[in-house]
C-alpha cells in the first residue's frame, strides 16, 4: 500500500505507445497498425525499486478535444482520474505533428514526461533531438527511448520514479495566447476557480469555456457536482 | 512582388505547393482540422485527385490526409509553386 501509482500513456496513433506499454509491463496485449486500435484501456504493472506503477494505456489520439470517444477517453481519464504522471509518447521522426498533442496535454496537467520514442529511426533519418533543450523549454523531463530495442527503459523508470517521490518537480511551460484572449481568461478563472477548485486546472478549464466546449461541461457536472451532495 | 495568388485547396492541382492562409470552418470541424496540421502558414501539398476530383490527398507535416470538398472549398492559401 502506498507505493503504487497510475501513470497513462498517451500519444499518437502509431508512435509506439503500445510496443512501449507491452515491453515494460510483458502483457501480450496486441498492438496494430491502423488509427483507433487501442479502444478501451489496457492495464499492466511494471515494478521498479520498491514501487509499482500500473500502466494505463490511453487511446492514440492526435488531439484531445475534437469530441472523437477516443479523444474523450484520453482526455478524461488525464483530467479526471488524475494519474501520478502522464506520459506523452512522441515520434521522433515526426515531432511537428505530434507536439500538438504533448502541448495539449501540457496545459492539463502537471506531472508529464515527454518521452520520444522511435531515436533509432530518427537518427538513422539523420535527425538530431537535443533533448536537454527541451527539457528547459517545456519544463518537463524530455527522454528518448527506442521502445522496439528497450533503449532508454533505466532513465524512463528513474524518472517516473523521481517525479512521484517529488524529487523532480515539472512546471509546464505556459502558452500564452492573444491578449484578447488573456483579457477573458483574467475575468472568467477566477469564478472558476471558486467551482473546479483544486480538482482541474482553472486555467485549462476557462480555454475550453471560451471555446465553447460543452462536453466538457457536462462532464465536469457529472462528476465534480455530486461530490458536493 | 507578385501580388500573392490565393486559391482554395479544393482547386489545387496535382503537385502544386499552398501555403494556408485562412480557415472558413468553425466549431469541432475547425479543430479537427487544426489537429490534423491544417493551420495557418502551414506548407500544403496536393498528392492526387480522385478521378471526379473529390475527395483530394495532402500532404500536410509529413502526413498524407485526404479531404472532401465540403472543408477544402473552406481553406484558402497561396499557391507557392505548381511542382514543375
Amino acid at each position: 500500500m502506498g507505493n503504487e501509482y497510475r501513470i497513462a500513456l498517451a500519444g499518437n496513433p502509431n508512435t509506439g505507445k503500445s510496443t512501449l506499454f507491452n515491453a515494460l509491463t510483458g502483457l501480450r496485449q496486441h498492438t496494430g497498425n491502423w488509427a483507433g486500435k487501442t479502444v478501451s484501456l489496457a492495464q499492466g504493472s511494471v515494478q521498479f525499486k520498491d514501487k509499482v506503477f500500473q500502466l494505463i494505456d490511453l487511446p492514440g489520439t492526435y488531439s484531445l478535444f475534437s469530441n472523437s470517444t477516443d479523444e474523450e477517453v484520453a482526455r478524461n481519464y488525464i483530467v479526471f482520474e488524475k494519474p501520478d504522471v502522464t506520459i506523452v509518447v512522441l515520434d521522433a521522426t515526426s515531432l511537428e505533428r505530434n507536439f500538438n498533442l504533448a502541448l495539449q496535454v501540457l496545459e492539463m496537467t502537471t506531472n508529464v514526461i515527454i518521452c520520444i520514442n522511435l531515436i533509432d529511426v530518427a537518427e538513422e533519418q539523420g535527425i538530431n533531438i537535443n533533448e536537454r533543450l527541451l527539457t528547459n523549454r517545456l519544463g518537463v523531463p524530455v527522454i528518448k527511448i527506442s521502445a522496439r530495442n528497450k533503449k532508454g527503459f533505466p532513465m524512463l523508470l528513474d524518472t517516473i520514479d523521481r517525479i512521484v517521490t517529488g524529487a523532480i518537480e515539472c512546471h509546464p511551460v505556459q502558452m500564452f495566447y492573444p491578449d484578447e484572449i488573456e483579457a477573458k481568461i483574467m475575468k472568467i478563472e477566477p469564478k472558476v476557480r471558486e467551482i473546479v477548485g483544486d480538482h482541474l486546472s482553472s486555467r485549462w478549464v476557462t480555454l475550453r469555456l471560451l471555446d465553447g466546449d460543452e462536453a466538457l461541461l457536462n462532464e465536469i457536472s457529472k462528476r465534480l457536482v455530486p461530490e458536493e451532495v | 512582388m507578385d501580388k500573392p495568388n490565393i486559391i482554395k485547396l479544393v482547386n489545387g492541382q496535382k503537385g502544386n505547393l499552398i501555403k494556408i492562409t485562412e480557415l472558413n470552418l468553425e466549431g469541432v470541424m475547425r479543430r479537427r482540422l487544426l489537429d490534423l496540421g491544417f493551420v495557418t502558414g502551414a506548407l500544403v501539398e496536393v498528392i492526387r485527385k480522385s478521378p471526379l476530383g473529390d475527395p483530394i490527398a495532402f500532404r500536410v507535416s509529413q502526413t498524407t490526409i485526404a479531404l472532401r470538398r465540403e472543408e477544402s472549398s473552406k481553406i484558402e492559401g497561396e499557391l507557392i509553386s505548381n511542382g514543375e
